[in-house]
């Protein structure tokens, strides 16, 4: 029998700790849903004022929750006023590049621990671990001079260079790898096959779901990557979404258009929130076995 | 504490959103477990034995039927209050919490009238770490110990606060070989020493024969037949029975009765005149074959095992329901050589008849 | 044995090579960027080694707010997020219905732009000549404010960088703690239960010492994450941190970089380093204090 099926029956009735167990999950769903609400109260308030229009949203003193004319104007605004599909396609851009490049370089790293044999082989992987600890805080203010000094500011090879490594995900990789079967590689070599086709043909595909996550994982933090793009571009032409959303805050649509301004902030959002729906399970497997924000 | 069930149904809405209706996973108990004996709930995975035992503890309410410990319906009372010790599949030992915390555990948790002094507690947790033998590990924890060793501590964590009866589900399954044979002597020794009725759930038929007083054979949520071990296998109620109980297996042929003669295949082997005709299966126990050189019953011979003092011989014949049936004989019996014919005749109080649909035992 | 090594070697070449650039020459270089004083960017000179930039950051009164303002967010959402974030986890793993449909709505914020995101609470929360905003509004509603929570008095601005954050990294932690709570096994309740143990002691003699090693993970995370808050706060209160107060030592380390035409890479690397020791010492106290309580299972 079913475990949770008899945790849940064996639930029904029982008082705990002198509350009855309905009213007891009367108040924990009420609990949750008061998080979901502020969870999703900014979302809502800002589907809302993005299709308000810039007149309605700047006569309303007291904000009304809801609006019976909605506009999609201000959506046309944000791509016109400012160089929205600029930045959207400069994000693309550096989100796909920097991406592909880090799963270029984790997946080798990763099949070089995980299958080759060579020496100072431990050595070298515990010292790839203890990378992991270096805070990007320290070692940011180096890049800076780096990239400036190379006169590589305004420039995606200075913006995606610095992005490209993540020392975790090549641990994390090297452990789906080791998971493949010794037996698999000597048969391949038997076979004549060679280390990169072995890697490409049988390992990538069999180790496609963490190669999706981290892939996802890398996917997200460049897309929501703001202080080295920051730091290293103040040429609009170069701006990533997050750069781009702070100086269409700061100079923005020339007056304070807040409605454009939360149009802008929808359309940024809204691939990433997409993105999280399809790839839901997975991403937030990935997320538990150690992914970070920031 | 005698403990009697009567009636006692547990239904599950079906799994999936397609199928409809219900499981029954107990199905109308009705028997009563006398005081002070070991009795193993036997039969295959999904049978409903560990829903029976989590009835008994109280984990899961019942559909309809009662229980009784002794004269009291402890039907409606949670499990806290039916002071039951259980032994769980995993254990269940806190793996944060030494040997000595785990058995003062439940201790702890009495309250009111019942409480102990601290004193009372560590002398009741050491004499239940006597009694299972662990007096020495008090101290480690729980990941220290061998699987065995944490077995011990389950049953004396189970039995520390006195339970009326102790349930253990599936005690003996995540130990090897060699520690179950040690480890079912051991409870069958615990039991017998503090006398609690005890109840434990198994799906393997050997370990209930071996130290059960009663067993309770089910199947599909329906006790099939209730005895002693013994009585139990000589007399099986109906095939399952007959087929769930025993190593090597019953064998199976396909047989009809005509004019008073049970035939297997051509062969007639028993005289039946008081049944009517009609298509039945034979079972006969391995042992209930004598090898002969002009035996009535021939089959192909596959192989032969030497297992010491007996030898099993393994054959093939049409009517056998199974690919290969297997006899076991005396390591004196003569068997041919260099042959691949053997003819066997069958000793008649050995061989049991089934009805051909219903699988009801008719002789 | 000579070739392998060389493909080896070959197939780690690029992580090493990226890693040696970009992660281990920065790690060495900025030690020796916060000891070369009056280190000009156009010439790449200086003028003397020594500990002048960490005094000089060390006495800037921009250095002791964001100083400040950062202890102060560590110090109250740490505590308040990881608590929250327990008592929601507890709430989820002991519904069945609609468990899922909670669980996605709680991991929004996880994949959300910080920066956008900052905007709309920016604007729930700012009152402008026109509009008290909505939070005055429901304020109203209990007779309290109105009051402007992204310029206005300290306290204010701090609550609202407070809420955000908390906003922000509660789906990590939710999503961690669920998890730990799932992998406890049902048995142990169900003997405890057998036991008669009351609800209370199941939370804190079973369950919470069950998940221990996760929550330990989640406080020191949140330390180390909390210690490098800056995102948030551009989000709130614009670049302008210093202006509005509101700097925290990332945004500083930063401000110092971003500041003039190429900066001051030397105040930087000093503060940088200081955070460093900081939050190193945070951890190792962490680690130290949790060590007594927590209970790996092996």
């Amino acid at each position: 029998m079913n475990n949770t099926e008899q945790s849940k029956t064996a639930n029904k009735g029982t008082a705990v700790s002198g509350v009855p167990a309905k009213l007891r999950k009367a108040l924990t769903y009420v609990f949750l849903s008061l998080w979901a609400l502020v969870v999703l109260f900014p979302f809502y308030w800002m589907v809302l004022t993005s299709v308000k229009s810039y007149g309605a949203y700047n006569s309303e003193y007291l904000p009304k929750l809801y609006t019976l004319s909605p506009t999609f104007q201000n959506y046309a605004d944000a791509f016109t006023a400012v160089p929205l599909a600029n930045y959207f396609l400069n994000t693309v851009l550096f989100t796909v590049i920097t991406t592909a490049l880090m799963l270029a370089a984790t997946v080798l790293a990763a099949y070089a621990f995980a299958r080759l044999e060579f020496r100072g082989k431990n050595l070298v992987f515990v010292l790839f671990l203890s990378l992991m600890m270096i805070p990007n805080e320290l070692v940011i203010i180096t890049n800076y001079v780096t990239i400036t000094s190379l006169n590589l500011r305004n420039t995606f090879t200075g913006l995606i260079l610095p992005s490209v490594t993540s020392v975790f995900y090549i641990y994390l990789l090297k452990e789906n790898f080791e998971q493949v079967p010794d037996q698999l590689y000597y048969a391949a070599k038997v076979d004549g096959t060679s280390d990169l086709k072995y890697l490409f043909r049988v390992m990538v595909p069999l180790c496609k779901p963490t190669i999706v996550t981290i892939t996802i994982l890398k996917a997200i933090e460049c897309w929501n990557s703001f202080v080295w793009p920051r730091l290293i571009t103040d040429d609009q032409n170069y701006f990533l979404v997050s750069n781009g959303i702070q100086s269409i805050r700061e100079s923005g649509f020339g007056r304070e258009n807040i409605p454009a301004m939360m149009a802008a902030v929808v359309v940024i959002s809204l691939p990433l929130i997409l993105l999280f729906l399809f790839f839901r399970k997975m991403i937030m497997a990935g997320v538990s076995r150690g992914g970070l924000k920031g | 504490m005698k403990v009697t069930l009567q009636n006692l149904t547990k239904k599950f809405p079906a799994r999936g959103k397609k199928s409809q209706g219900e499981v029954i996973a107990v199905n109308h108990f009705d028997f009563v477990i006398p005081d002070g004996k070991l009795i193993g709930l036997l039969g295959p995975s999904g049978c409903g034995k560990s829903t029976a035992l989590n009835l008994l503890c109280g984990l899961l309410k019942p559909t309809e039927g009662r229980i009784f410990f002794g004269d009291e319906d402890v039907t409606d009372l949670p499990p806290e209050k039916r002071e039951v010790g259980m032994v769980f599949q995993n254990y269940a030992l806190y793996p944060h919490l030494t040997v000595m915390q785990n058995i003062l555990f439940p201790l702890q948790n009495l309250k009111g009238a019942q409480k102990l002094s601290k004193a009372e507690m560590d002398q009741r947790a050491r004499d239940a770490a006597k009694l299972v033998q662990i007096g020495e590990l008090m101290d480690r924890k729980p990941g220290e110990l061998s699987g065995g060793q944490q077995q011990r501590v389950a049953i004396a964590r189970a039995l520390v606060k006195m339970p009326r009866i102790l349930l253990m589900d599936e005690p003996l399954s995540n130990l090897d070989a060699r520690l179950r044979l040690q480890t079912r002597e051991e409870i069958r020794r615990i039991q017998r020493k503090t006398q609690i009725t005890t109840v434990f759930v198994t799906h393997d038929q050997e370990e209930a024969m071996s130290i059960s007083d009663l067993i309770v054979v089910m199947k599909d949520g329906v006790v099939q037949q209730i005895g002693k071990p013994q009585e139990v296998y000589d007399d099986p109620h109906n095939l399952f029975v007959a087929s769930f109980l025993g190593t090597p297996p019953i064998n199976l042929f396909h047989g009809r009765i005509e004019s008073g003669r049970v035939y297997v295949g051509d062969v007639p082997i028993l005289e039946q005149p008081a049944l009517p005709d009609q298509e039945i299966t034979v079972g006969v126990r391995p042992e209930g074959f004598v090898p002969k050189e002009d035996g009535a019953f021939g089959c192909t011979l596959k192989g032969v095992e030497v297992m010491g003092r007996d030898v099993s011989v393994v054959f093939t014949h049409p009517a056998c329901v199974a690919a290969a049936g297997r006899a076991i004989v005396s390591a004196q019996s003569q068997l041919p050589s260099g042959q691949n014919q053997v003819r066997f005749d069958f000793i008649p109080e050995k061989i049991r008849l089934f009805h051909g649909i219903t699988e009801e035992r008719i002789r | 044995m000579e070739k392998k090594s060389v493909k080896a070697w070959l197939y780690l070449l690029p992580a090493m090579l990226f890693l040696g650039i970009f992660l281990i020459y920065p790690l060495v270089d900025v030690f020796v960027y916060s000891f070369e004083e009056n280190y000009n960017f156009a010439s790449q000179s200086y003028t003397g080694t020594g500990l002048f930039n960490y005094s000089y950051v060390l006495r800037d009164p921009y250095f002791l707010q964001a100083l400040k303002n950062t202890f102060l967010l560590v110090v109250i959402t740490v505590p308040l997020s990881t608590g929250l974030a327990l008592l929601i986890s507890v709430g989820l793993s002991s519904i069945k219905p609609l468990r899922e449909l909670y669980q996605t709505v709680f991991f929004l914020p996880y994949v959300t732009n910080t920066l956008a995101v900052g905007l709309v609470f920016m604007i729930l929360f700012k009152r402008t000549p026109y509009s008290d905003g909505f939070v005055n509004l429901l304020l109203s509603l209990f007779h309290a404010g109105p009051v402007d929570f992204i310029d206005g008095p300290y306290g204010a601005k701090m609550l609202v960088l407070c809420l955000y954050t908390i906003w922000v990294v509660m789906p990590f932690k939710i999503l961690i703690l669920t998890s730990a709570l799932a992998s406890v096994n049902q048995t142990y309740y169900n003997a405890a239960k057998i036991d008669g143990t009351s609800g209370l002691r199941i939370f804190f003699r079973i369950t919470l010492p069950m998940i221990s090693p996760s929550l330990v993970y989640l406080i020191i995370t949140g330390f180390i994450g909390a210690f490098k808050a800056y995102s948030d706060a551009v989000a709130l209160f614009g670049t302008n941190l210093n202006a509005a107060g509101m700097n925290t030592i990332v945004g500083y380390v930063y401000d110092m970089l971003y500041g003039n035409s190429g900066g001051y890479p030397s105040y930087a690397s000093a503060a940088a380093i200081l955070l460093f020791a900081i939050v190193l010492t945070i951890t190792c106290i962490n680690l130290l204090v949790s060590r007594k309580h927590v209970h790996y299972i092996s």
